[in-house]
């Protein structure tokens, strides 16, 4: 007798509630505060806001907790929350040249107005596990340093001279394009693939950019600047008339510096490639500037054989909340489609097995 | 009781307004795939956005909703998307076709007949037919735009003489209207004849590839064929053990490890209908019974 | 002049009054020919019917561009109304226009003035509201094609002219004009597939 499974309703609490359970870990252990993961693990909290394209610490640290650490689970969290927000408008755009620095490199001169300021980097520290901070010790104070005036950005140096193409401009009145908002379709302008690439999954990005680097769409690379520190925000209300400061946000630029030859038009120049994140997001803003270089192909009119130099390719398969959650459909129950693919096969099957035997005996006979 | 937090339904207005504007221009092209600005839902991609989408955007206070996934209510996606909505919209849900005003699928269409005042859902994963052809949508798009669809005959083709016979089995592309060319998502090719002039509406809705394309009610729907090859159902040749159907598409339940088998009904709405009326197959006795598993 | 104040008022209920709305217009579209009721209760400015106001309520935003003939402009109430409850903005171009409201179908432009959309994106055509005196009244025709079973009969008082060109929807297929006609509360929709003749003949 065959007893048909019910109960999937039940069956669906317990499982949450054993998630529940699991994520709780040892009730002898403290419970992990937000304000434990905000500040402790703060470049997973940074992760999860640049991918789940919504500034706000305290949500993003809410989000790692409920996904037990999984940060794709915890952008994915953020993304859904975020659909459910109200607009009231696109801010004006940040100016970087006014940022307050913490950290600020470049690797294409010795030395630069304002100096290369290290700051907090795991940059030429020692990979060896450490003993002293398993067993949880204070670190020593950092030496106080000068709160830093702003510094000019490397490209702006170069671009008074020429040297590099101009950053593109656009009027203050035209829209700014949102691929939440409208449905994509290729060509897609640069500010829609800056979006993309911002949203888009570190891993992705940085197997992309290094595939770059290896040939597969090269683009000649300086890291003409990092820079990581705060910015303002403002919004222009235009109801009042006037712009509205809303805060500060910390936020990762890398601008790369990138060859290019000139045209019989144009007088050969740098090229730019572009990389903005939340927070401190130093792998992931120079994985898309090497991305966003290799996508300007179409524009440059640079030859388009590599993966990183396919937009439509790059753009598809980006985001990391639809690539998991179409990878984890697999897990949803197909039996429906597998019986009609199990049927088909049976058929071909013994046909195949038919005309084998048919043909047997012809052999035999011409043996 | 709604879930006070959220908009009915869940979806904000001027989302539903984008979801509504793009339905109607599918009811009005039959088979081709609006574009819309899917929304990041609170389930993943590839789970049933774009259906969900496509059902928050048409619900009302009045309807009736029933959702399955396999053919069956009880599928635990089936139940996680009829508890979104029940608690969202308070809408009222049922498990029969029958009763039911809205029906959102996945993978299957009822063995029931449809009526006038229903409308019918799918959640879709791949709207474009041509995609595993040709990956690119500029190029796909372009097909569409001439119907040239020599490209589907070819692959079709080549099937029939590497196998000797048309080697989809499920998602088998139809032709709506006698111009586009669609993918009925991925149904078994069992169930492509009951899209032909059928008296539902019925909407697709693709999240992932912000795509939403609709047949509406008896409208042609021809799945491609070849004259020497025509189209066929396949169904196993055997009754549902439970209520004794002989013309239903059927799950192949493995009962031991030593590969004995039966086959029921994948429409369990449809099959228990069979039961209560009396129809009785070789395993039926006290089907359905609760069992919890955790 | 009115003041913002004074404009007609929107729906009572956005959220399910818009619902109803939309659910008879989609009703309308999926089955052309049949008469669909508007349910829901809002203010409409002059010239506009109480059909077509809920249906600029429940599908007009600042995304969808409107142009409106003389008839229904004839007072600058209807473009303040539609801007203050939908924010959509009134173009002049017809050919830019998401959506087109006619209040006098004898002396509208030709379809073709309006978006057909484009082989790829047949999608990104104008949608034409056409206010009728009677949807029970004036010349027949009968209707073929996808959501009509058999055969439907439309009866509209609206110029032959324009029955002869959206015949001609046809050879632009999958371009083309969408049309829903609307006198008082009762709406018929005529979607490009839609194929006219003589009732008859």
């Amino acid at each position: 007798m065959y007893v048909a499974v019910k109960g999937g309703e039940r069956a669906i609490e317990n499982a949450h509630r054993l998630l529940a359970h699991e994520r709780r870990g040892d009730r002898d252990v403290a419970e992990i505060s937000l304000a434990q993961i905000s500040g402790q693990l703060s470049l997973g909290v940074d992760r999860v806001m640049t991918e789940g394209s919504l500034y706000d610490r305290e949500l993003a640290a809410l989000a790692i907790k409920q996904a037990r650490g999984d940060l794709i689970e915890a952008i994915f969290l953020v993304r859904a929350f975020r659909a459910t927000l109200p607009r009231f408008g696109a801010t004006e755009p940040v100016d970087t040249g006014t940022m307050q620095v913490r950290r600020r490199i470049s690797s294409t001169f010795k030395d630069i107005p304002g100096g290369q300021v290290l700051g907090p980097t795991f940059d030429y520290t020692h990979r060896l596990l450490d003993p002293q901070l398993a067993e949880g010790s204070a670190p020593e104070a950092p030496v106080a340093a000068e709160p830093l005036a702003a510094m000019p950005r490397v490209t702006d140096i170069l671009g008074r001279d020429g040297l590099i193409e101009a950053s593109p401009q656009t009027d203050d009145g035209a829209p700014v394009g949102d691929l939440t908002r409208e449905p994509l379709s290729f060509p897609a302008d640069r500010d829609l693939r800056l979006q993309n690439l911002a949203r888009a999954d570190e891993g992705f990005l940085l197997a992309l950019g290094y595939s770059t680097q290896r040939g597969y769409g090269r683009s000649h690379p300086f890291a003409g600047e990092i820079r990581f520190g705060e910015v303002e925000v403002e919004f222009f209300a235009e109801d009042a008339g006037f712009t509205v400061p809303l805060g500060a946000i910390a936020m990762t630029e890398c601008q790369m510096v990138n060859q290019f030859k000139g045209s019989a038009t144009e007088a050969p120049c740098f090229t730019r490639g572009y990389g903005l994140a939340f927070g401190q997001s130093e792998r992931k803003t120079m994985s898309m500037a090497l991305v966003d270089r290799s996508l300007r192909a179409r524009e440059l009119s640079e030859e388009i054989k590599a993966p990183a130099q396919d937009e439509e390719f790059v753009m598809s398969h980006s985001d990391n909340v639809q690539a998991t959650g179409f990878v984890e459909h697999l897990k949803l129950p197909h039996y429906v489609d597998f019986q009609s693919e199990l049927g088909l096969l049976r058929k071909l099957r013994a046909e195949f097995f038919e005309a084998a035997a048919s043909a047997e005996p012809l052999q035999e006979a011409a043996e | 009781m709604n879930a006070s937090a959220y908009n009915f339904a869940y979806l904000d207005e001027q989302t539903k307004r984008m979801i509504r504007r793009a339905i109607l221009k599918a009811i009005a092209i039959p088979g081709y795939q609006v574009p819309f600005a899917s929304r990041e839902m609170p389930m993943p991609y590839g789970w049933g956005t774009g259906g969900v989408q496509v059902t928050a955007a048409i619900l009302g206070p009045d309807d009736v909703l029933k959702v399955i996934d396999q053919g069956s209510d009880d599928t635990t996606n089936a139940i996680s998307i009829r508890k979104f909505f029940a608690k969202t919209a308070g809408v009222a849900t049922t498990t029969s076709t029958e009763d039911a005003t809205v029906i959102q699928t996945r993978h299957r269409i009822p063995e029931a007949p449809l009526h006038a005042g229903q409308v019918l859902v799918y959640q879709v994963p791949i709207p474009e037919p041509l995609r595993f052809l040709e990956p690119r949508e500029t190029e796909t798009r372009r097909m569409h735009a001439l119907g040239e669809y020599g490209l589907m005959h070819v692959k079709l083709y080549e099937d029939i003489a590497r196998f000797g016979h048309i080697a989809t089995s499920y998602a088998y592309p139809v032709k709506v209207n006698a111009r586009y060319v669609m993918d009925p998502s991925p149904t078994p090719k069992f169930d492509n004849p009951k899209m032909d002039d059928c008296p539902a509406l019925q909407l697709f809705g693709a999240g992932r590839e912000k795509r939403i394309y609709a047949i509406p009610p008896h409208t042609t729907v021809v799945s491609l064929d070849f004259e020497d090859h025509p189209f066929t159902r396949y169904r196993f040749d055997a009754p549902c053990a439970l209520c004794g159907a002989d013309d239903t598409y059927l799950d192949e339940i493995v009962r031991d490890d030593q590969g004995s088998r039966m086959f029921v009904c994948s429409d369990t709405d449809y099959c228990e209908g069979r039961q209560a009326a009396g129809h009785r197959g070789t395993e039926s006795a006290a089907p359905h019974k609760e069992r919890a598993h955790g | 002049m009115v003041t913002v104040a004074e404009l007609p008022a929107g729906f009572a209920d956005k959220v399910l009054s818009a619902q109803s709305t939309f659910r008879s217009v989609m009703d309308a579209m999926a089955r052309p020919g049949s008469v669909q009721r508007i349910c829901a209760v809002a203010g409409a400015p002059g010239p506009m019917m109480r059909g077509t106001a809920a249906i600029a309520l429940t599908l007009f935003d600042h995304d969808t561009p409107v142009w409106l003939d003389a008839a229904v402009s004839s007072t600058p109430d209807v473009a303040k109304w539609l801007k203050f409850h939908t924010s959509a903005p009134v173009v002049t171009d017809p050919s830019t226009s998401s959506f087109a409201v006619i209040g006098d179908t004898q002396h509208m432009p030709p379809l073709d003035r309006f978006a057909l959309g484009s082989s790829e994106y047949p999608d990104r055509s104008t949608t034409l509201i056409l206010q009728v005196d009677s949807l029970s009244a004036g010349p027949a025709c009968e209707l073929t094609g996808p959501g009509i079973n058999g055969t439907a009969v439309l009866q509209a008082t609206c110029p032959g002219s324009l029955f002869e060109q959206l015949a001609a929807n046809a050879t632009h297929f999958p371009r083309g004009i969408d049309v829903v006609l609307v006198h008082d509360d009762a709406i018929v929709a005529i979607p490009r597939t839609t194929r006219l003749a003589a009732y008859g003949a």
